[in-house]
């Protein structure tokens, strides 16, 4: 822990020195310069921060942040970020990742990190297509979607990030989109302020191999229409004229006029309820028949794997005492060899 | 410890017939039937009472294979000395058939005219039928061979139990082995103390338990103390040759987890143990989980894969990181293993090697992993390896791993099997005071630092904590240019940073000790052997010499790289001989790196040497 004055940081605190590589106009600038404008506002010192990430275009980030920072190999980023977190629990630690990376190949470590509620915060750019190995389709393209790999279209049925970190048991689960500057401040903050594990799926565009799949949530005329802004105890509406909403049919949600409805009708956002099945709703809430959630679906508390087990090495210490190496060596049958003198200072 | 009274005396007891110098046991039964316990109590008084022990135990793969077949035999054999002893012994005098079909599985291996003590009880026609037997054995002549002793076991202990209350039948059954280790305790002249001790511990929440095997104990010594049948007892008086200390028994796998434990508590780190359960490895996690109060870090990963990443985080970290497993494990984690060499974190890899390939024999021993450790990876990805020879050695070379590993920052292999890590021997506690400390350095002088500015001495890489002002850094699996760490694909930095690592690597060669011959210094043979083949190869060799032939023996506990007077040890013999339980890797390995042309002995049972395999290949090469 450092124990030096922590100065006040400026984003240009966390620039470092390389090239940043990405294609023009890539979402993964916006992401970049938003998580840079957020780090120096949490008041943690820069070298307490560690980035880590796996194999993709996502990946490249830590080396575009001033911080500490491993680029891994592919899909393991959570694995590394785990075990350095059960050493250095005081560490603020950032995965970086992408649909392939943490969905495919590193779909195992996502589920367990999940599961375990490792305080780290996971940042998934999800641009629905293999960019680094230019252009091969992804777990989260859409059925049909015709790629190098997939000429005739993806035969597969694709993943939604946000109801697989439900099924993981996600404590912090979340949604933005690359281009929403200040929406996706707000979310990161979110995410750097829980304890366990924040996921955040952002909306991300890979312009050269798949370079419309957002266009609706970013497109100004379509935007408002396509996204449903969810806050905390307030009434589920969206739309260019908020003029639709949510309301519960039955068990299903449906989207509705608001001229047709009374307010009391529509569904309430509740970030915080321990029961999954609202989230869990949300999540599958798509395009064409949905607009497509945007903000924190699910923010609940549980205990840090940390926590835990730093906990029982607290608890073992004070039942059996600090550890004591020659007590334990001895802790068997012994028998001596030679005269008592000779039993080597035992 | 409740006061026993025991009816045995340590003196010289004048029934005693015949001292002996050494005699192996095997217990062998049902994998319900207790033989690991009734082994390791006898091997445990024995080792109390003073003798050289070696044991190695047989299981099944499978947790309960259906009773009585021969698919659910274990064994448990034991050499007891009053020499020292390096195996434990190519074939057992006695054996302690607890049911037809641990006779079937084990007669074969017993010596010719040895003892055979069979539970007639079970030798029924449906447990005949269980082992594939057409006539009973101890009726049809098939054990003419042997002394055999007709024990009617299960009727005997039933009735040492009558009156115990809450004891059914099945329960009074479990206590069987019990009067059958008390009745080779009275064989071979065993106080009864440590067994009645260790019942005394380990039941104590249910003392009708204790109660019971304390009766079938004591009933078997006193089987053999009045059965007529029961005249021949032995003694195998305490060993002399030790050197003088205060000792325990100890198995390769504990030995393992003590050592990588004491390398951490004396450098003042926290040990971390990613790993993901394995046979023969999982030992290993279940005592380093018990360590907690040492400030152990235990994690039970996904899988193998997420066990070496997490090893990766915590050497980032700064923690002392461990990951183990065995064969199949360090496929898995091949890749992350390249991933680690290229970060030049310290940390150690332990494969605890099985019968292979792929899922193999999971609790049969081979050291068939040499080649996947030192070349399984893409590129040019060089690995110090480190391979204990006996059970205690995996303590000190557990500590070697990681003072390896922290000199050249970079991860180290420790290189055990399944009979180091299940066998045990007598180990002379250390005195802490007298053990290695590693010292660690993180640099914190962010002045001219660079990520990859390496020592001029052992050419490894700063290990910097993160959390360290003024140091931040990233490091990752692309190629870089040396020095600075930057990403780079040109050739002289790929050419020079794969390069140097190797050398990073060779320059360990300063640091280890120089190979040890055993034997006369230069001669016609020099039999050569890495692992736990060490019991079998010293043996064969000191027979051989007592023999008068020129014949000297070096086990090899640096694999990569080779100690570096190896070389010269090679030109000072007429022949050399490898011998290991693979069909030639080391030799390969030696074939390749120096000018000569090794013979070789190679077995691939999943099973030891014997000694009688050695001596019989030194003489075919000899002539």
């Amino acid at each position: 822990m450092s124990e030096l004055i922590t100065p006040t940081l400026t984003r240009k605190d966390f620039v470092t020195d390389q090239e940043v590589r990405w294609c023009p106009g890539c979402g993964d600038y916006a992401i970049l310069s938003a998580v840079q404008k957020l780090l120096p506002e949490l008041g943690i010192p820069r070298e307490e921060i560690v980035f880590v990430s796996g194999i993709g275009c996502s990946s490249r980030f830590p080396y575009y942040m001033n911080t500490y920072g491993i680029h891994s190999i592919h899909g393991r980023a959570p694995t590394l970020a785990t075990g350095l977190n059960c050493v250095r629990p005081e560490l603020q630690i950032w995965v970086v990742t992408g649909d392939g990376d943490a969905l495919s190949i590193g779909g195992n470590h996502l589920l367990h990190c999940l599961r375990r509620n490792v305080d780290l915060r996971i940042l998934l750019f999800n641009n629905r297509i293999y960019g680094l190995t230019k252009g091969q389709y992804s777990p989260t393209s859409r059925p049909g979607h015709k790629t190098k790999s997939s000429p005739m279209g993806s035969i597969e049925q694709s993943f939604n990030p946000i109801s697989v970190a439900l099924g993981a048991e996600g404590t912090f689960i979340a949604r933005s989109v690359d281009v929403h500057a200040k929406h996706l401040a707000q979310v990161l903050r979110r995410a750097a302020d829980h304890k366990g594990t924040a996921f955040v799926e952002i909306y991300q565009n890979c312009i050269i191999f798949n370079g419309s799949e957002w266009d609706s949530v970013t497109d100004q005329a379509t935007r408002e229409d396509s996204i449903l802004v969810l806050e905390h105890g307030k009434p589920m509406i969206f739309g260019k004229n908020r003029d639709k909403g949510i309301v519960l049919n039955g068990l299903k949600p449906q989207v509705v006029q608001l001229a047709d409805v009374s307010e009391s009708d529509l569904l309430v956002h509740d970030e915080f309820t321990p029961d999954p099945t609202l989230a869990w709703m949300l999540s599958r809430m798509e395009p064409p028949d949905f607009p497509s959630p945007m903000g924190v679906f699910r923010s609940i508390q549980k205990p840090t794997y940390a926590d835990q087990l730093v906990g029982q090495v607290e608890e073992s210490r004070a039942q059996k005492g600090g550890g004591d190496l020659a007590a334990l060596f001895r802790r068997a049958d012994t028998w001596v060899v030679g005269d008592p003198v000779s039993s080597n200072g035992h | 410890m409740a006061d026993i009274p025991v009816e045995v005396r340590l003196e010289l007891n004048p029934e005693v017939l015949e001292e002996l110098e050494s005699v192996a046991i095997r217990f062998a039964g049902d994998s319900g039937d207790g033989m690991q316990v009734t082994g390791t109590q006898f091997t445990n008084t024995s080792a109390v009472f003073g003798n050289d022990v070696s044991t190695f135990p047989d299981f099944p793969a499978e947790i309960r294979a259906p009773a009585g077949t021969l698919a659910g035999v274990s064994g448990f054999q034991v050499n007891i000395a009053s020499k020292d002893i390096y195996t434990p012994g190519d074939a057992p005098q006695v054996l302690v058939a607890m049911n037809p079909a641990a006779l079937r599985a084990n007669v074969r291996d017993l010596e010719p005219g040895g003892t055979v003590i069979v539970n007639t009880d079970e030798f029924t026609p449906g447990n005949l039928k269980k082992a594939n037997l057409e006539s009973n054995p101890i009726e049809d002549g098939s054990l003419d061979g042997f002394k055999v002793f007709e024990v009617p076991l299960t009727t005997l202990n039933r009735n040492a139990l009558e009156g115990i209350e809450g004891l059914g039948n099945k329960e009074k059954d479990r206590c069987k082995n019990f009067f059958a280790l008390g009745l080779t305790f009275w064989m071979y002249d065993r106080p009864l103390e440590t067994s009645l001790n260790w019942i005394q511990q380990q039941f104590a929440k249910r003392p009708e338990v204790a109660e019971a095997n304390i009766r079938a104990l004591k009933a078997g010594y006193n089987y053999g103390d009045t059965a007529e049948a029961f005249r021949s007892r032995y003694r195998v008086a305490p060993a002399t040759v030790a050197e003088p200390g205060l000792y325990r028994k100890i198995t390769g796998n504990e030995a393992a987890a003590l050592g990588f434990l004491t390398a951490a508590h004396r450098a003042g780190k926290t040990l971390f143990y990613g790993s993901y359960p394995i046979t023969p490895a999982s030992d290993i996690l279940h005592q380093l989980a018990s360590y907690k109060h040492f400030d152990v870090r235990t994690f039970q990963a996904e899988d193998e894969i997420a066990a070496i990443g997490s090893a990766i985080g915590a050497a980032f970290g700064g923690a002392f990181a461990l990951t183990g497993t065995s064969g199949p494990g360090i496929c898995l984690k091949s890749e992350a293993m390249n991933l680690a060499i290229v970060l030049e974190l310290p940390m150690v890899i332990a494969d605890i090697q099985r019968g292979g390939p792929s899922t193999g024999l999971p609790t049969k021993t081979e050291q068939s992993d040499l080649l996947q450790v030192m070349f399984g990876r893409n590129g040019e990805s060089p690995i110090p390896i480190v391979a204990p020879c006996t059970p205690a050695d995996c303590f000190t070379m557990a500590i070697e791993a990681f003072r390896l590993a922290v000199r050249a920052t970079t991860p180290v292999v420790f290189l055990s099997d399944g009979y180091l890590a299940n066998s045990s021997e007598p180990w002379r506690i250390p005195v802490l005071d007298d053990l290695p400390t590693i010292e660690v350095q993180h640099r914190t002088d962010p002045q001219d630092f660079m990520p990859y500015l390496r020592d001029e001495v052992t050419l490894g890489r700063p290990w910097v904590l993160p959390g360290t002002r003024g140091m931040e850094h990233r490091i990752g699996g692309l190629g870089k240019q040396d020095v600075t760490g930057n990403i780079s694909y040109s050739p002289e930095d790929h050419d020079h940073i794969v390069r140097i690592r190797g050398e990073k690597v060779a320059r360990l060669q300063n640091t280890i000790p120089e190979q040890q011959v055993f034997g006369p210094e230069s001669g016609d043979l020099l039999v050569i052997g890495w692992g736990g083949t060490y019991g079998a190869l010293r043996s064969a060799v000191a027979a051989a010499n007592a023999q008068g032939k020129s014949v000297a023996h070096a086990q090899i506990r640096y694999l990569n790289p080779f100690p570096r007077n190896l070389g010269a040890i090679l030109g000072r013999y007429r022949k050399i001989l490898v011998a290991e339980l693979n069909l030639g890797q080391l030799s390969l390995l030696i074939n390749g790196r120096y000018p000569i042309r090794v013979n070789q002995l190679n077995k691939i049972e999943g099973r030891p040497f014997r000694i009688s395999e050695i001596k019989r290949k030194i003489d075919e090469v000899l002539a």
